[in-house]
């Protein structure tokens, strides 16, 4: 199954179809309304970062299954300036889209699996799951 | 996990929807620890409630599901900043963990030995003001003569602590034959201005009395004045001498003075925790802590020190703005 659609991230309305793109596709993946609004906030989180920080970027949503498990992956990508400390921005307490802004920790949370690959001028690719429970 | 707890919320609440009653409430608020304690999220809670309001009430309209599925929307992200500050603490928790270990180490590292040469009776008392203490105390004990070093790092907690083991291990490290007060306060200097960054800066006191001639030497890197106290007219005078504080210029030189001791006098050395005692009134004055010293003179050298701390720690409720150190040389009948 390779089921995958995607987002460009330019505007600030993009992040509203990035995040109805997500709810419908978890949706349809089978997870409960609380888990479509974690699901939604982390893409809605993801989504924010690209447009504050990089401008533009993309968001990417697939189907995945590992040894009959079912989930919901998110890639957000971006070219924009990377993070330089990965370690600071992990941490709790440290938002960078402050206010609201959830982080990412945030998003570690709201996901059950977490990767984040960045380099300082040449953007940065956050890899998020979610697992059916 | 929701299963049953979600069976035992619409049982609760099915009742009250029944006929509403104080007493559900009361068992419904009791049954909220129990989704606290099993970290249900806030937008779960809702969840639970949703579905127990479907079974209950299937016949409600889509207004009804429609703002529970906003509110659970809504309260995502104070489940997010609960969690993280549940996180917070606990990270805050192993921070104090780490802080008690610190303050055990810095008690073994800054260990003193208490003088003990005839006609001298010595009492002292330091408390810090936050866990760690900024103001040292040290002993330098010889056959004949007993020296002391009161030292205080402008600022506390940490840094201040951290800045003290230096001090202890330049004292340590003093060439015998060479504890006069201006060379010990010269050579402590030099070890601090080459050490410390230029934002730290330490004063010092240091007395030291000699038993064959009962006189008490001292010199201070800009410290606050010892107070003398002379049994037979009952004055007291202040012991001040010339020089900077530590690491301020490599090549300070300190003034040093001295006086006689006899039985009954004694010295009171301090750090500014003890002179600029704040109460709601304003600083106190030099007056009440010679008024104090004078209510106790004819104690043990270690029960006027305690006397003066419990006194002034009373007049801050028990909360020191700043860390606390006082020691007492205090000249007794040489048992023979």
């Amino acid at each position: 199954m390779d089921l995958r659609s995607s987002v460009e991230i330019i505007t600030e309305w993009d992040i509203v179809a990035a995040r109805q793109l997500g709810r419908n596709e978890a949706k349809k993946a089978g997870f409960g309304t609380v888990d479509q609004a974690r699901i939604t906030t982390a893409i809605s989180e993801l989504a924010r970062n690209i447009y504050l920080y990089a401008g533009k970027g993309k968001i990417e949503i697939e189907r995945v299954t590992d040894n009959g498990k079912f989930g919901i992956k998110i890639i957000a990508s971006d070219e924009g300036p990377g993070i330089p400390d990965l370690r600071k921005v992990m941490e709790d307490g440290f938002s960078t889209s402050g206010g609201l802004g959830a982080g990412m920790p945030g998003v570690k949370r709201l996901m059950d699996e977490f990767k984040v690959a960045s380099e300082t001028g040449a953007g940065t690719t956050i890899t998020t799951t979610k697992w059916l429970h | 996990m929701p299963q049953e707890v979600g069976r035992q919320y619409k049982e609760i609440m099915g009742k009250y929807l029944e006929s509403p009653s104080e007493e559900d409430l009361y068992v419904g608020q009791q049954f909220s620890r129990r989704f606290i304690e099993k970290e249900i999220a806030p937008e779960d809670v809702i969840s639970i409630h949703k579905t127990a309001l479907i079974e209950l009430h299937p016949e409600l309209q889509d207004e009804v599901w429609n703002s529970l599925d906003f509110l659970i929307e809504m309260m995502i992200h104070y489940g997010l900043t609960l969690r993280e500050h549940q996180s917070l603490i606990r990270k805050q928790e192993a921070i104090q963990m780490e802080m008690n270990v610190a303050t055990k180490v810095q008690d073994t590292l800054l260990k003193t030995k208490m003088p003990c040469v005839s006609g001298l009776d010595v009492g002292y008392i330091s408390q810090p003001a936050t866990q760690m203490n900024g103001d040292y105390v040290y002993f330098l004990n010889k056959k004949h003569e007993s020296g002391v070093a009161v030292a205080d790092v402008i600022g506390k907690g940490i840094p201040a602590a951290l800045c003290m083991s230096m001090i202890k291990f330049g004292m340590d490290g003093l060439p015998d034959g060479n504890t006069s007060p201006e060379n010990v306060l010269g050579i402590i200097n030099r070890i601090v201005e080459k050490s410390v960054d230029d934002s730290m800066f330490i004063s010092m006191f240091y007395g030291k009395y000699n038993a064959e001639d009962t006189t008490f030497s001292y010199a201070s890197a800009g410290h606050e004045p010892a107070l003398h106290f002379t049994n037979s007219t009952g004055e007291f005078s202040e012991l001040d001498a010339k020089g900077l504080l530590l690491g301020v210029k490599p090549d300070t030189e300190y003034e040093e003075r001295s006086v006689v001791l006899n039985d009954g006098d004694f010295i009171a050395m301090m750090t500014d925790g003890v002179t600029e005692t704040r109460t709601e009134d304003g600083f106190i004055d030099m007056n009440t802590i010679q008024n104090l010293l004078r209510e106790v003179k004819d104690m043990s050298a270690q029960q006027i020190a305690e006397h003066v701390y419990h006194h002034l720690a009373e007049l801050q409720n028990y909360r020191l703005s700043d860390d606390f150190t006082i020691v007492i040389f205090k000249k007794e009948p040489e048992q023979v």
